[in-house]
């Protein structure tokens, strides 16, 4: 490969499910620099998920290339935890697939559990958390795999608006600490603004970016009193555009 | 490992605050545990002693109201002496010892047989179109059909017992496989994906444990089957090489014409077929649907 670890490339993506069928993703391109948070917004059928499940391995595009350092890890909507295996253990099982000697596991399962802020919960079971702790064990075992990028396919929308609110200064805390590459898949747009330091808008129908925003990331800017007149700014503005783009096919 | 870095902009303060924030929130959305009581779980163990007691008592009326003779239908206390019988020449305790024996000896072979053939079939569309109607049609079939081809291909042996044994389990533990992989849900085999499990490894850490629920239930029809098939093999392939068993205890009653004997044979090949259903698979059963939050 001969992109840097962390980073992604996408040349010409174009996705198509059938030759005969409609084209999901419509010559895409993106490239993300190691340790960037980077967001894709959309409505419904823009293929922001297809994009994620070809970045992730899981299909193939029609046409167009992927770069990537190594293969990425991806976060679904739902926690997807092993339910015969405690919170502890299915952080162990994504360390022993990756290779990592049995007497280490433990320790490391600790440790990443306490990156997300559930160190006593190594030995609860899946049913026995709430969905916000759900996704904090799915985010320690994704970062369990060790990869240089993470794959965000809507991982909150299943969440309630004040345990979402928990999660953005979660993983927001989690992605300074660790430098890991986010992309991560939206149709929040509040939720991609405050989050990211770039937003890309898509097209429905065929999938394309029509629209990037850059807002950066200096952390005592995201504090200033005046980011969150920012945000909420940003937020219509983006808003107003993915609204045309969805009027259009209104006729 | 990402790098470790440690970022200025975030003081202590802030992240100890989200942090107790969070705690908060975990134990207020947590749900609350259900304990495991001793009592209740004795009461289940013990409860089916209720329906037995009521049997037993009818029976006794039915005794009373001297409504046959007792060679037609013998007293409890009848039947219970003559297992006291079998009993005193160590004839009940061998034949049930070798009929456990048997049974299980069969059920483990066919566990063997079945489990790569349920995963086999589970996973590929292909060869269960192929295969799945003829296993399907194998678990219809009583396998006590297969006593007379297996007596002319083995002879009144060993092989005979486990032939018939084995047709009858194998099936239904391939089919409870094959439907619990089924039942898994697809998120947890994409996660399986993303995790990178591949191959046998993939099998053995994420398809095998995600369908045991289901494959624990083709376990347990598998060895109703296999004791079922014992029983039928055993009451027709009767001869000496083989040694006693509890359906040779049956046929040595039928042809005796000791009722009470016959019956104790009964009670005794339904008391095995309820202990071990109670003993292995019920607390099986119960600790896996408690464990994965499906048991109130």
């Amino acid at each position: 490969m001969t992109v840097a670890s962390g980073a992604v490339e996408l040349h010409h993506i174009v996705k198509q499910f059938s030759a005969d069928g409609p084209i999901v993703l419509d010559d895409v391109s993106l490239s993300v620099t190691p340790g960037e948070f980077v967001s894709l917004v959309g409505a419904s059928g823009c293929g922001k998920s297809t994009l994620l499940n070809i970045l992730a391995g899981l299909e193939s595009a029609t046409s167009g290339t992927v770069e990537l350092a190594g293969p990425p890890t991806l976060m679904f909507q739902e926690a997807a935890l092993m339910p015969w295996l405690t919170a502890g253990k299915n952080i162990e099982l994504a360390l022993e697939l990756r290779g990592i000697p049995r007497k280490e596991r433990k320790d490391k399962a600790q440790e990443l559990l306490d990156l997300v802020h559930l160190e006593r919960s190594y030995d609860q079971r899946p049913h026995e958390l709430s969905g916000g702790m759900r996704q904090r064990v799915a985010i320690a075992r994704a970062l369990a795999q060790g990869r240089s990028v993470l794959l965000m396919d809507e991982p909150f929308a299943a969440l309630d608006a004040i345990t979402r609110d928990f999660l953005h200064e979660e993983l927001t805390r989690i992605w300074e600490e660790t430098g890991i590459t986010i992309i991560f898949v939206t149709h929040n747009v509040r939720e991609a603004v405050r989050l990211s330091e770039r937003v890309l808008l898509m097209s429905s129908r065929p999938g394309r970016f029509i629209k990037e925003w850059n807002i950066g990331s200096n952390e005592p800017w995201r504090t200033d009193s005046t980011y969150s007149s920012y945000v909420s700014e940003l937020a219509s503005e983006i808003t107003d555009n993915l609204r045309k783009e969805i009027v259009r096919h209104a006729s | 490992m990402p790098a470790e870095t440690v970022n200025p902009g975030v003081s202590d303060g802030n992240d100890l605050d989200l942090k107790r924030l969070e705690s908060g929130l975990d134990a207020l959305e947590t749900p609350t545990q259900h304990k495991f009581s001793v009592k209740k779980y004795l009461f289940s163990l013990l409860s089916p002693l209720i329906a037995i007691g009521a049997v037993i008592a009818i029976w006794q009326v039915i005794i009373w109201l001297q409504w046959q003779p007792d060679y037609i239908i013998p007293s409890p206390s009848q039947v219970w002496a003559a297992l006291g019988q079998q009993a005193e020449n160590q004839i009940l305790w061998q034949s049930t010892f070798n009929s456990i024996r048997r049974a299980a000896q069969g059920f483990l072979i066919a566990l063997v047989i079945a489990t790569p053939i349920g995963v086999a079939l589970g996973l590929n569309k292909t060869l269960r179109s192929i295969f799945g109607p003829l296993l399907t049609g194998l678990q219809q079939l009583p396998s006590v059909a297969w006593v007379p081809a297996a007596i002319i291909w083995f002879g009144l042996s060993d092989a005979t017992i486990y032939t018939v044994v084995l047709l009858g389990a194998v099936p239904s533990i391939a089919i409870g496989l094959m439907n619990g992989i089924d039942q898994i849900p697809s998120i947890i085999l994409r996660a399986g994906q993303v995790l990178g499990a591949k191959g046998f490894t993939r099998v053995r850490a994420i398809v095998l444990p995600a369908a045991w629920p289901g494959y624990l239930a083709g376990l347990e029809q598998g060895w109703a089957f296999s004791w079922r098939s014992l029983m039928a093999a055993e009451l027709i392939a009767v001869s000496p090489a083989l040694g006693p068993g509890l359906g040779q205890m049956l046929d040595n009653g039928r042809s005796l014409g000791d009722m009470a004997l016959v019956l104790g044979s009964i009670f005794m090949i339904l008391f095995v077929g309820v202990l071990i259903e109670r003993l292995i698979f019920a607390p099986l059963r119960r600790r896996t649907l408690m464990s994965r939050g499906l048991l109130r």
